[in-house]
């Protein structure tokens, strides 16, 4: 492997990575304050795909992404409304069924309402516009993600640290029912935190599909089950760890394929899980939590 | 007394109704040529009730949430396809890449069987060969808290299918081409079509009910119900956890090789994802924890699926007026909003987590009057208690 295709290599990783981040997100922030794997999230990212595609058919790129976020925001919150919230005190694994629920509805959906067959992702032009940095040639969407990745976890977590709106979301998942005794709105700040996840899980989902050209109604799951072992390789709850999780999950991938080992690459991101999970169930960056009975 | 009754009727009750259901097989099996819909209903319906009775074990007795059934489902439907397959008609399967040696060598050693036999044999060694699976897996993952633990299952499902597909595999599970040419349930007389799936099916759920109401399966409730307690009490945790996996496994290994026999021919994307969702829509439809449940549910969920709301999928005119929304997957889609509707508002199904029984169904009409009664006197006391109220005043 020369140099240059190594760089190309680290490149697609990286962009790859930043994608898997910012989907990765959504799950942390949903995880830490609901304790839910949001199984729908994947989905999610998948509508905005598909969403997307109907947005540029009509509009040009600067007002459909917009379009496409705002969309994304509003299924969003209302898959939490309507799915979540009533299950609030609900055993966790009927919460849980309901998200697969979710999941499996909005697959379905996908397929009835725009067939199983693979449609073609819309070329935004600036993201395509090819580049020359020295041997390697790439185009702007490798080198603008991780960029705008890193800019919306600094983003975000200034919100989370110095805000009123992120200081009730930290009270929220440090313990639930006492911040709601202190006069937190909780389905407020459920809502605010879903609304923020579905947002950059449409950027990633731009930033993703513009590499892969297509999109399908499953072809949000194995991103997402990779994205969540990218939550949990960070530490689940921290939003720095999840853009850790996701860029080497991305980086790995991109190596694993780059070799040969395409069939392995999705094994070996579970085998992260396991081995996380066993060695360090915190994860990288994540608080120690002791078992409450 | 009535109940003493009915506890001396039920064994009757239930020895007529298998009986009943026994001609009734029997008879279909017979005219199966003009009732090809209800023939291939049963079929699945028994297949896929050996499947929800395995995935309600871990996921409703024992409070383990595993979401791997499709990928132990493949290691049992690939490992009875090889091995049924007839071994003169294997290389026009295998096409393209040709069969693997010691592929080859094994079923050789396995032609001298019979058919049935041989079936049984393959049934049986995909089931091993998937509780080994799980056994490996469990030890690592059953320690994990529940969230982590479906994501686990999850994952590895996606790589049992990853890897059934993969091209290194290719003389072994013919890679994406898939496998055809899988002998049927039925004889070359057509003769055991509904009785052969049924009488598995039969004996894989009675021996899963033996197991839920030994002291095992008191130990996978107690873990349900609080783990923290039950290991107080002195129940291994994950010994017990590992057993309801394993037990799980085998015998959804064991209905993953029914499908394939029903399917005729697979290919990998037949154990997607989606097939593990099916499945746990007929259990939490059943209700979770309940196997009666899930067996009366399996078929119901069937036989609307396959039969009665097929009508969903196709576009239809009354008149010259086109129902709306009725075209491709519209079907998939009435499913899903079920499952959600039930979970959000129905959360215990059908059973919950009783059982069917003979004395709840006689009783009923004894209840009805009684609980009749009891408002009625209810009503009495209120009206009794407003006319207090107006003589104080």
């Amino acid at each position: 492997m020369s140099f240059s295709t190594f760089i190309q290599h680290c490149l697609t990783g990286i962009s790859l990575g930043g994608a898997y981040a910012l989907i990765s997100i959504g799950y942390t922030l949903v995880y830490g304050i609901l304790l839910l794997i949001n199984f729908a999230h994947a989905d999610i990212f998948m509508m905005a795909g598909y969403f997307m595609i109907f947005a540029m058919a009509s509009f040009p790129w600067q007002v459909a992404i917009p379009i496409v976020i705002l969309a994304t925001v509003v299924l969003g919150v209302v898959i939490e409304r309507v799915a979540y919230k009533p299950l609030r005190n609900a055993p966790r694994m009927s919460v849980m069924i309901s998200a697969i629920g979710v999941s499996y509805l909005l697959q379905n959906l996908a397929t009835y309402l725009f067939s199983a067959l693979p449609q073609g992702y819309p070329t935004i032009p600036p993201l395509k516009k090819v580049i020359q940095l020295g041997s390697v040639t790439t185009s702007l969407v490798t080198l603008i993600t991780p960029v705008l990745t890193i800019l919306l976890v600094i983003l975000l977590m200034l919100l989370v640290r110095h805000s009123k709106f992120g200081m009730a979301m930290r009270a929220v998942s440090k313990d639930f029912e006492t911040s709601q005794l202190m006069g937190i709105k909780i389905n407020r700040v459920v809502s605010y935190t879903f609304a923020i996840g579905s947002a950059l899980a449409a950027i990633g989902s731009i930033l993703y599909f513009t590499d892969r050209m297509s999109v399908t109604p499953f072809s949000g799951t194995m991103p997402g089950l990779k994205c969540f072992v990218a939550a949990v390789l960070g530490g689940i709850g921290s939003i720095p760890g999840a853009m850790i999780g996701g860029f080497i999950i991305g980086i790995t991938e991109t190596f694993l394929v780059a070799f040969g080992y395409s069939t392995y690459s999705d094994a070996v991101t579970f085998l992260f899980l396991i081995i996380i999970l066993i060695v360090r169930p915190t994860g990288l960056l994540g608080e120690e939590l002791t078992e409450k009975v | 007394m009535p109940v003493n009754k009915h506890r001396k009727l039920s064994p009757v009750l239930s020895l007529a109704v298998i009986l009943l259901l026994l001609i009734f097989l029997i008879v279909l099996e017979q005219h199966q040529a003009s009732n090809r819909m209800v023939v291939a209903v049963l079929q699945k319906g028994a297949i896929l009730a050996v499947a929800a009775v395995a995935m309600n074990l871990p996921n409703g007795f024992t409070g383990i949430f595993s979401l791997g059934m499709a990928g132990f489902m493949s290691i049992g439907a690939y490992i009875t396809a090889i091995l049924t397959i007839p071994t003169d008609t294997i290389e026009s399967v295998y096409y393209i890449s040709g069969v693997a040696g010691w592929v080859m060598s094994i079923k050789r050693a396995l032609d001298g069987l019979p058919q049935p036999l041989l079936v049984l044999v393959a049934l049986l060694i995909g089931g091993l060969v998937a509780s080994l699976f799980a056994f490996l897996i469990g030890i690592p993952v059953l320690r994990f808290k529940s969230d982590y633990l479906a994501i686990a299952t999850l994952g590895f499902s996606e790589i049992i299918r990853a890897l059934v597909a993969s091209p290194q595999l290719d003389r072994v599970t013919n890679g994406s081409y898939g496998l055809k040419n899988i002998p049927g349930f039925a004889t070359a007389s057509g003769s055991g079509a509904l009785l052969i799936p049924f009488a598995i099916a039969a004996v894989c759920i009675f021996i899963m009910v033996l197991v839920i109401n030994s002291s095992y399966g008191r130990a996978f409730k107690a873990i349900r119900e609080d783990d923290i307690a039950a290991e107080a009490m002195g129940i291994n945790l994950l010994k017990h956890k590992e057993l309801s996996f394993v037990i799980s496994s085998f015998f959804t290994a064991i209905s993953g090789g029914m499908l394939a026999m029903y399917m005729r021919s697979i290919d990998s994307k037949t154990f997607q994802v989606s097939l593990t969702y099916d499945i746990l829509l007929i259990v939490v439809i059943g209700g979770m924890g309940s196997v009666t449940g899930s067996i009366i549910s399996a078929f119901l969920i069937t036989a609307s699926k396959e039969w009665w709301l097929r009508f969903f999928d196709q576009t239809l005119y009354i008149g010259n007026w086109q129902v709306p929304l009725l075209r491709t997957g519209f079907r998939m889609v009435v499913f899903s909003v079920l499952l959600m509707v039930v979970v959000l508002f129905y959360r215990r199904g059908l059973m919950g987590d009783r059982e069917f029984s003979w004395e709840d169904i006689l009783g009923l009409p004894r209840r009805w009057r009684r609980r009749r009664a009891v408002t009625a006197a209810a009503r009495a006391d209120a009206a009794e208690a407003k006319d207090g109220g107006k003589h104080d005043a």
